[in-house]
């Protein structure tokens, strides 16, 4: 049973197709790449993806720690199907601190009420020194703890990427999309960055999809690959695969 | 987490309200603090209040609001009406002012709550102005010379304590995941939407908490000037209530107190000239605007005083205790 | 049938009024992403200009109308070159506070150098009407000078819009400001254009205003002044057909419905239909619908 499924996707905003009629599945466990050249649609599809638009045509089906349909997903509700993401321009909360960040990502682990907030009831001291404690334990495993009290606006650009893969994490996802996460890292630090992101997907039982440009980094990385060109689908497979497919090769390097 | 800490920290603060309440109280009795003084002591109060809610909204949540009046005018006219035409003694007058203000809140919160920035400004503008022509049109509320002979019941102790209680829930809601849930709509909505925070839930309940306590405020008010009419309540006091905000510092519940005082010192002083005080606002505002946008006290705010926070770093969990 | 026609006349006199100043709300809009809360003040120190000379310097109508908009539009280049300059990079929310506060100090300022009181603005133009069908509709002097004038200005802004380097500018500045940067457009001077083209607008309607009216004060562009943004909204901000159609729009129902019974509520219909095209079609009547890229 795959963990996501999308059948005759489309979107066109003002009669420009962004996406047109993307079939594909995801296993439970898979690393996938998501690649294609600039405005192929891939930002698009974690939109679509995450209910930040809908589509208009075609369905998503989640089966995930619930199931669902994009029909009826509203973006703060995918949080609860298992769905969590990171974003190609950063949206991090820039003047709460790196906790704060991660504690957003718990947002939906929270049980005690207004009343208990307000009056201070032991049960809210119980729940937020729990929620503190995870944070920290995530927080450390990106090496980020001792700048818990810092402001995420603060951040050198590398960790907050990580940042946000970090308060991505808290909402203990199933599946995670990263879109861009090496952009404007160095080498060294990408090449950490995808052990880590190997690392958490063994050590939180993810599945994870991740937007990516550098190349070899995906082929090392990703078990199988979907490449989108002008909103198509032109290709999937293992990294040899797609490297030897023409359409793929015609798509980045252009000529007939 | 150490317990014993956040109790001697909280009979520290509970030490402080306890004894600036009796001193004030002394005074008065003793008649140190004049009449004149205690008006400007409610004054002061009724502000805090207006402040620190307008807060919640627009400094913590980033919504917009150039109604916030209109919600100190529908507890005004519920708490008078309560006290006046039906009798009921001054917490039955307050709760009325509370719950309508914070219906009302709910009412024209999912509405325009949809809109952003410049739009939902002009559109709870818009709300404040129909309230306000409502009120001057309902011939039961007085219509334009509105409501007399509303009974004195607000004193030292009401306005107090209600400044307070303010400060402490709003303060306790901050702190909490739901606060954070509320800035961090602030700060990116379709970030916060994406990490399972129902944005539209929130900005209607931060909305809603700060209508609940513009009423309590309007209540305060109307038992306090025997006297209220819709445009006392119009576009310009609620204008008067952001120049504090602004003030203070958007997000700052400490720059609010700090942001009502100094500003209706500054009125206080400023009465027989009233163009000339409307002036100085217009100049506050635009100096702070460009040279300090975070306001007097930018993000500096109750959780960074030293009085709240007895030795090293603070548990970001439990801040603000 | 004849009080409606009498009443469109009303309508379209008002509205007029209406869509001169929304042009100015519109153009600035258009072109820094602003609402200029105080372009409703400076319309109030048009009004004023405007008494000043015709009363003082006792001149005639043409003139008076000439420097109040020539007042204007150098108040409107001053106020965006000191208040709104320094702020052109602040969020939305400080730039919208920053307006406000332009607006307060010309109302206040105007108010603590004039004093509050109204004052009557000298009948200038006469008291000669037109009386049609045997005298049941009757049309004042007043109303076609109105119509009339506001006819002239807009085929006048058409112009310079659609044929001026100046206007090109604009249009260009306001779809896209860096890339009219880059192709030498002098966006500074850019701005400073609009917002004398805009003010001088709203020059001229607290003229006519003065002389429809009869009466000025330093807070009668408040109202006005929410009004036309209002009629600027409906006729989706930032689109210059949309501020006139928003206008007439908007003073046709506001003369409806004071004609009609209402008259206590039209400033509350007025800020309903506001509401109402906010909710329904945020980009206007006349305005593209534009999602927010993620």
């Amino acid at each position: 049973m795959p963990v996501l499924r999308v059948s005759n996707l489309s979107m066109s905003f003002g009669g420009i197709k962004a996406l047109s009629n993307i079939n594909l599945e995801v296993e439970r466990g898979e690393i996938i790449g998501l690649i294609g050249p600039n405005g192929a649609g891939k930002t698009t599809f974690f939109n679509l993806l995450t209910g930040i638009y809908s589509p208009t045509e075609g369905e998503i089906e989640y089966n995930l720690k619930k199931r669902g349909t994009s029909k009826n997903i509203k973006p703060h509700k995918i949080i609860g199907y298992g769905i969590s993401r990171t974003f190609q321009n950063i949206r991090l909360f820039k003047n709460m601190t790196v906790l704060e960040n991660v504690l957003i990502g718990f947002h939906n682990n929270f049980r005690y009420g207004l009343g208990a907030s307000v009056l201070r009831l032991p049960f809210f001291y119980k729940n937020e020194k729990e929620a503190y404690i995870e944070a920290m334990n995530l927080l450390s495993i990106f090496s980020l703890s001792d700048k818990a009290d810092e402001f995420a606006g603060n951040l050198p650009y590398g960790e907050q990427r990580k940042l946000e893969i970090a308060r991505a994490l808290a909402a203990e996802p199933q599946l995670l999309l990263l879109d861009e996460p090496a952009a404007g890292m160095n080498p060294r630090e990408t090449q950490e960055l995808m052990e880590l992101i190997k690392w958490i997907k063994d050590r939180f039982n993810l599945t994870i999809i991740l937007i990516e440009h550098d190349m070899s980094l995906v082929m090392n990385v990703c078990k199988r690959i979907f490449v989108f060109d002008y909103g198509i689908l032109i290709a999937q497979g293992t990294p040899q695969e797609i490297q030897n497919n023409p359409a793929v090769i015609k798509a980045y390097l252009g000529g007939e | 987490m150490n317990t014993n800490l956040f109790r001697r920290r909280n009979i520290l603060s509970l030490f402080i309200i306890v004894f600036l309440y009796i001193a004030v109280q002394l005074m008065s009795n003793l008649g140190i603090i004049d009449s004149y003084i205690m008006l400007n002591l409610i004054i002061i109060g009724i502000n805090i209040i207006l402040a620190v809610s307008l807060n919640l909204i627009t400094g913590f949540t980033g919504q917009f609001s150039l109604g916030h009046a209109a919600f100190m005018s529908i507890g005004a006219y519920a708490s008078a009406i309560a006290t006046t035409k039906l009798e009921q003694p001054f917490i039955v007058g307050i709760l009325m002012a509370a719950v309508s203000a914070a219906v009302a809140g709910v009412i024209i919160g999912i509405p325009t709550l949809r809109l952003k920035g410049d739009y939902l400004a002009i559109a709870t503008l818009g709300f404040g102005e129909i309230v306000r022509i409502i009120g001057l049109n309902v011939d039961y509320v007085g219509g334009a010379t509105g409501l007399n002979d509303i009974p004195q019941y607000t004193n030292w102790t009401w306005i107090y304590f209600m400044v307070i209680a303010t400060v402490l829930i709003i303060k306790n809601f901050i702190n909490s995941y739901h606060g954070r849930a509320c800035i961090a709509i602030k700060e990116d909505e379709i970030a916060a939407e994406a990490m399972g925070v129902n944005t539209t839930y929130y900005k209607v309940l931060a909305f809603t908490i700060g209508a609940l306590f513009a009423g309590i405020a309007g209540a305060l008010y109307a038992n306090y000037f025997y006297f209220i009419k819709p445009d006392s309540f119009g576009f310009m006091k609620s204008i008067d209530i952001l120049v504090i905000v602004v003030f203070g510092g958007m997000g700052s519940i400490l720059g609010s107190i700090a942001g009502a005082v100094v500003l209706s010192i500054i009125s206080a002083f400023l009465q027989s000239i009233p163009e000339l005080r409307m002036v100085v606002y217009a100049v506050i505002l635009f100096l702070i605007m460009v040279y300090r946008p975070n306001g007097l006290l930018g993000k500096f705010d109750l959780k960074d005083l030293k009085l709240f926070r007895k030795g090293g770093k603070v548990n970001a969990g439990i801040k603000g205790e | 049938m004849k009080e409606l026609l009498q009443q469109v006349i009303n309508g379209l006199s008002l509205g007029s009024i209406y869509a001169l100043i929304a042009l100015g709300y519109t153009m600035v809009y258009g072109i820094i992403n602003l609402i200029n809360f105080a372009h409703g003040d400076i319309y109030m120190v048009g009004a004023y200009v405007g008494f000043a000379v015709t009363t003082s310097l006792h001149l005639g109508f043409f003139p008076s109308l000439v420097i109040s908009m020539v007042v204007c539009s150098i108040l409107g280049v001053i106020i965006e070159k000191v208040a709104y300059k320094p702020i052109r990079g602040s969020s939305r929310i400080a730039a919208l506070i920053t307006a406000i506060s332009v607006s307060l100090f010309l109302e206040y300022g105007m108010m603590y150098f004039v004093k509050a009181e109204t004052r009557t603005f000298p009948n200038v133009l006469g008291k000669n009407s037109l009386k049609l069908l045997d005298g049941s509709v009757v049309i004042d002097y007043k109303n076609i000078y109105i119509v009339a004038i506001t006819i002239i200005l807009m085929v006048a802004l058409q112009y310079i819009i659609r044929r001026t380097k100046a206007g090109k500018a604009m249009r260009a500045v306001s779809l896209d400001r860096e890339a009219a940067q880059l192709m030498g457009v002098n966006v500074d001077r850019t701005i400073s254009y609009t917002f004398a083209i805009g003010s001088a607008l709203a020059g001229a309607a607290g003229v006519l205003v003065g002389v429809y009216y009869t009466t000025i004060n330093p807070l009668m562009g408040i109202v006005p002044g929410l009004k036309a943004f209002i009629a600027a909204v409906i006729g989706g901000i930032g689109v210059i057909p949309g501020a006139v159609f928003g206008g007439l729009f908007l003073g046709m129902i506001e003369t409806m419905v004071s004609a009609y019974g209402g008259s206590l509520y039209k400033d509350a219909v007025a800020f309903a239909i506001l509401i109402l095209v906010l909710l329904l079609r945020p980009s206007g009547l006349l305005g593209r619908n534009i999602k927010e890229k993620v």
